[in-house]
């Protein structure tokens, strides 16, 4: 039947098929990737401003160490994430805040007042009391909080936290 | 170059041989009443397909259960979809299957040498409800769990061995987390691979006698 018109009655179920099968399989098949993928791409980074405490309570050029809840939802389940952060005031009006979380596999640094250092207890890693790297295999200085994600309201220092 | 691969894998598989025992074996004039079986088998891979997917998300424990279907019917992107073709589907093919069968029984095709085909069928019929049955508790909601109580109520009420199969179903006195988890059990794992499993030799016995012929004015 080669250039005819004509269409044999088995090619034109094959196509038939064929074509059903391509749509049914994309009804279905695309959103399923949509629906696989998608805790991937809710969007995350919601954000808050965390009180840390009055300014005044801290002891300038020594950190300490301020810990706070966020409770996120995962699909159905609610989970509580605890953070810690180290203040170092700086000035009445002014402070450093470091992430407390080591940068190298996120393990949780601890200040040592003696040696005036922040020391990670999973691979040693030793940082300064700005965060630098003093030693071990961190590969940055720990995460930090300054200028516009600090701010002072009635005596009170806020941390502005985006969940990463 | 896909005609050499083509005939490299034909030549070790036998796709064509294949091809001609399944698809292009001889037919007697049938019409769309023939097409059912089909049907239900399509019916079965939708399910199978959208099933998986709901897996994904669903969590069956009793604290969880409603909560993940909630979220899959609200929080996740086409998860209203995936659940809806699941949940029509199902009944779709409790109805599909059974006019299956009925369209089997008035052209009389489980006599002789198909009286095998007819028995697998039956047992295909009862899982298909088997499956509707355990898949209506897996929500977790009202309705799922007075469903649930009242069915296995009934099985209860079989003379002497009732309230033992009763306990069987619902794994203890009264419905339960194992209740949920042993009906989830078997909506996604016992009854599908049984099915799957007679389904094949349904099949084969299909192509191995072929279709019946229509009954004529004679028969
Ligand atoms: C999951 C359920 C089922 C599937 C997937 C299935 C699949 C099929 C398919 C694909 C065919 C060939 C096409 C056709 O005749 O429609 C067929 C034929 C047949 N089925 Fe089923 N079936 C199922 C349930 C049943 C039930 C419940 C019965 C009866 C109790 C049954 C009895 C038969 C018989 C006797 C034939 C041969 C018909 C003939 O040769 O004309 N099947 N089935
Ligand atoms: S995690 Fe801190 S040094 Fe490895």
């Amino acid at each position: 039947m080669a250039g005819s018109h004509h269409i044999s009655r088995r090619d034109f179920v094959k196509l038939t098929t064929a074509a059903l099968g391509s749509i049914m399989g994309a009804v279905i098949g695309l959103p399923a990737i949509g629906y696989l993928i998608d805790p991937a791409l809710k969007a995350s980074g919601k954000d808050a401003w965390i009180p840390l405490g009055p300014l005044e309570k801290f002891e300038a050029g020594k950190p300490a160490l301020v810990t706070f809840t966020r409770s996120k939802i995962n699909g159905w389940e609610k989970t509580v994430n605890s953070y810690g952060v180290f203040v170092i005031k700086k000035s009445d009006s002014e402070a450093l805040v470091l992430s407390n979380k080591c940068t190298h596999l996120s393990c949780r640094v601890n200040w040592l007042e003696e040696r005036q250092e922040y020391i990670c207890p999973c691979h040693d890693a030793a940082f300064g009391l700005n965060g630098e790297v003093l030693g071990g295999p961190p590969p940055r200085p720990l995460d930090r909080y300054e200028g516009e994600q600090l701010k002072v309201e009635e005596g009170t220092l806020y941390l502005h936290f985006v969940e990463g | 170059m896909w005609q050499k691969i083509y005939a490299w894998l034909d030549e070790r598989l036998g796709l064509n041989d294949l091809y001609k025992a399944t698809l292009d074996r001889p037919e007697p004039k049938g019409n769309w009443w023939n097409t059912l079986g089909s049907a239900s088998l399509f019916l079965f891979i939708l399910q199978g397909v959208t099933g998986i997917f709901l897996s994904v998300y669903y969590t069956p424990s009793p604290d969880h259960a409603y909560d993940s279907i909630t979220y899959i019917m609200n929080g996740v992107a086409f998860g209203w979809l995936m659940r809806g073709i699941h949940h029509w589907g199902a009944s779709l093919m409790v109805i599909v299957v059974f006019v299956h069968m009925l369209r089997v029984f008035v052209t009389a095709s489980y006599k002789y040498p198909r009286e095998l085909t007819w028995m697998i069928g039956v047992g295909l019929l009862l899982l298909t409800l088997g499956m509707g049955f355990t898949g209506y508790l897996l929500p977790w909601n009202q309705k799922a769990y007075w469903a649930t109580t009242v069915g296995t109520s009934i099985a209860g009420t079989v003379p002497w061995i009732g309230a033992f199969i009763e306990r069987v179903l619902r794994g203890g006195a009264e419905l339960s987390a194992l209740t949920l988890s042993r009906f989830f059990a078997a909506h996604i794992w016992i009854f599908p691979a049984a099915m799957a499993g007679l389904i094949g030799v349904h099949l084969y016995l299909i192509i191995k006698h072929g279709e019946s012929e229509f009954p004529g004015k004679d028969d």
